[in-house]
């Protein structure tokens, strides 16, 4: 081996040895640093995954969603407008869409009731039937064949016969999902037979989407008009708010480690003060020194970012974020079940990589070059 | 081997606590003989000798290594000296704590960057030299006072240095360890190695074996 | 060898340090592996998924049930204050300081607001 390999070697040897002799020290440096790694790590991997999630997910969402306001509030749609809005050009396909929430006594939860568009064959229901999202199945202990009972604000039952149940996979957007018949959503909420909660539409050429839009509020001034993109930016926004709060939450604490890691980092004891004067008395130099404190710091900032890191993944990944989830929870009864896929993204990864190494090294290295450059006998005294 | 020249040492210079330790000291340690620097607690022993063996620079006046002015070297330069050409052996022993004695031993080689192998051989030969190889693996603060000592003198050692700079070395052994620091410094001497010792103690330098002894008073070289 | 078994001396510290370094580095490369091989079912997946929300024309994410602005965050007028279950989070300042409804659960049940 050359010499400069041995050298480093030996240096890391007692860098290794003088971390150990702080055990308790350094140890509970090292976990509060990789604890700190770990969370804002999580938290990254998290909401770069389900923002690409949401992303990926909702573009197969409506074009264009058209709500009635009235009032400031939203209100019904009627099939008069929808033949105001008649034939646009570029819009390919209107339909008045019923859905409604449910609030579930029995199961504490809100469900989203939601009649299957017209032209979904896949999921086309008789009255009685029902299709169930994962998290309403899971809830209410439900299986295809089984029966789903729900009471009305008003007292009304209603049996459904579960017809089959949507993939887990889709829970994302699906788990809360109540699948009914035109007619069991309308006599069970007591809709009109000519309202619908709001209307979608159908653009084939996405850059026609606003224009679209444009052309059909001209027609239903009274409208409020979601574009799909406008969806996209919402959670676009949801999540990096959120993630934004959790790092808000977080950051007393992360204000407390950089002070505690600055102070431990900067401020050389005596001891380690008198340590440098040594060495130096035995004929390290000044570069020696340094080099050896920064392995030093090294394999404490180094460790902790990468043990930090793959603690992050394995709990982001293969934990579906399960400490996170409280937090994203809310007051939700109902939260859906479903798997991340894996996502890493190189940019933040480097950026915590940086964050979590560089300023700590930094903070080492000013007191050390300080106190290894001066004489070795000021230093040991 | 070493001169001083007119040399002095203010500690904290232009502060209140302003000290002159060295005030004007020129002498000379010849090599291959055993110099002892006496003089009661203050006189400046210790400053002497970190300005000879190169641990601290003088305010003004020369040292010379070998015919050399060293006193003006950047520190690269005198971190090579102190590494190869002096052992030191501190007052205190200063060894490092938390480490292992053949750690300790090792620690000066560092920077050359020889195999771990053949440097854990030769430290562990001069603490078993020194009846020290059955502690080789204790760390230095489960040492004996004397034990730490002779880790110390086997930690100044390893590097094969000419000079053997000793501050103190016998203020916290008792008549027999004395004894037997005394002979490795004759063994020193016989090896035709330059010592340079600091002591109060007269069993040092009342003995045969030291050929200068040189006394400080208040920082200036009094009459013996 | 011989000399450091004597000294009854451990591993060298480097050799620790390599060692560690060596595993968390294993580990991610583990989870990187990982997320090469979850790509190819996780587009599988999403794209299923995507297809689900085409047909049934859905337009948001079922994460946060808790109340309409919520659930269906892009569809949510968002300009009704306090709107769904009584204890739900409010995103306007107003609603930190509005304290929920204290016989919650029981009276909002029993009135059936709950939702």
């Amino acid at each position: 081996m050359p010499p400069w390999f041995e050298r480093h070697r030996l240096l890391i040897d007692f860098a290794v040895a003088s971390l150990l002799r702080r055990k308790t020290r350094n140890g509970g440096l090292l976990a509060v640093y990789t604890l700190i790694v770990f969370v804002l790590g999580s938290i990254m991997l998290f909401g770069e995954a389900i923002r690409r999630e949401a992303a990926a997910v909702l573009s197969g969402a409506p074009e264009v969603t058209a709500q009635a306001m009235r009032m400031g509030r939203h209100d019904f749609s009627t099939r008069a407008d929808i033949q105001k809005l008649g034939r646009l050009l570029g819009i390919t396909h209107i339909e008045g869409r019923l859905w409604g929430y449910h609030y579930d006594t029995a199961s504490a939860a809100n469900y989203t009731l939601q009649v299957p568009p017209a032209e979904d064959s896949a999921h086309a229901l008789a009255p009685g039937e029902t299709i169930v999202g994962e998290g309403v199945a899971r809830l209410r202990k439900l299986t295809p064949g089984g029966y789903l009972f729900l009471v009305s604000a008003e007292g009304k039952l209603l049996k459904l016969k579960v017809k089959e149940m949507l993939p887990s996979a889709s829970a994302l957007v699906s788990s809360d999902l109540v699948l009914v018949s035109e007619p069991d959503f309308r006599s069970f909420c007591g809709l009109d037979p000519d309202v619908f909660t709001d209307i979608g539409m159908r653009v084939s050429n996405p850059q026609e989407v606003s224009k679209a839009a444009e052309k059909a509020a001209l027609r239903l001034p009274g409208f409020r008009f979601v574009t799909r993109a406008d969806m996209l930016r919402t959670y676009e926004a949801l999540f990096s708010w959120r993630e934004g709060l959790l790092l808000a939450v977080f950051a007393g604490a992360l204000l407390a480690f950089v002070i505690l890691a600055w102070d431990k980092a900067s401020g050389l004891s005596a001891e380690e003060r008198r340590e440098i004067g040594i060495l130096k008395g035995i004929g390290w130099d000044t570069g020696d020194v340094i080099a050896m404190k920064m392995w030093e710091g090294g394999l404490i900032s180094v460790t902790a970012f990468l043990a930090g890191a793959v603690l992050a993944y394995g709990h982001v990944f293969l934990f579906s974020a399960s400490l996170l989830e409280p937090v994203l929870k809310g007051w939700s009864t109902l939260y859906p079940r479903f798997p991340l896929t894996p996502s890493v993204d190189a940019l933040e990864l480097s950026t915590l990589a940086f964050f979590s190494i560089v300023p700590y090294m930094a903070a080492i290295l000013v007191p050390v070059w300080r106190a290894a450059s001066a004489d070795p006998d000021a230093a040991m005294r | 081997m070493i001169e001083l020249n007119d040399v002095t040492k203010v500690y904290n210079q232009g502060r209140a606590n302003e000290v002159a330790a060295i005030r004007g000291v020129s002498l000379t340690v010849k090599a291959r003989e055993v110099t002892v620097l006496k003089g009661p607690s203050g006189s400046g022993k210790t400053t002497l000798l970190t300005l000879i063996g190169c641990l601290a620079r003088p305010t003004s006046g020369r040292v010379r290594l070998r015919g050399e002015a060293v006193s003006s070297l950047p520190e690269k330069f005198l971190a090579q000296l102190r590494r190869q050409t002096f052992g030191f052996i501190f007052q205190q022993h200063n060894l490092i704590r938390g480490v292992s004695a053949l750690q300790n031993v090792m620690l000066p080689a560092y920077p050359l960057g020889l195999p771990h192998a053949r440097l854990a051989s030769k430290a562990l030969e001069l603490l078993a030299e020194l009846g020290l190889e059955h502690r080789a693996g204790l760390t230095a603060e489960h040492l004996s006072g004397g034990e730490a000592q002779r880790v110390a003198i086997a930690r100044a050692l390893i590097n094969g240095p000419e000079v053997i700079v000793a501050d103190e070395p016998t203020a916290n052994l008792d008549t027999a360890l004395t004894q037997q620091f005394l002979e490795i410094v004759a063994r020193f001497k016989s090896e035709g190695k330059t010592v340079l010792m600091t002591s109060h103690d007269p069993r040092i330098w009342q003995a045969p074996l030291a050929d200068t002894v040189i006394t400080l008073a208040d920082g200036r070289e009094a009459a013996a | 060898m011989m000399a450091r078994e004597r000294a009854g001396l451990k591993v060298r510290g480097s050799t620790a340090a390599a060692a560690l370094a060596g595993f968390l580095v294993f580990l991610a490369a583990a989870e990187t592996l990982h997320a090469a091989l979850a790509a190819g079912p996780g587009r599988e997946r999403r794209e299923a998924t995507r297809a689900l929300t085409t047909q049934l024309g859905l337009t948001d994410l079922a994460l946060f049930t808790e109340a309409r602005y919520t659930r269906h965050r892009s569809l949510a007028d968002l300009h009704s204050a306090f709107q769904d279950a009584p204890m739900a989070m409010e995103h306007f300042p107003a609603g930190s300081l509005v304290t929920p409804q204290r016989a919650f659960p029981d009276a909002a049940l029993r009135a059936g607001t709950g939702d």
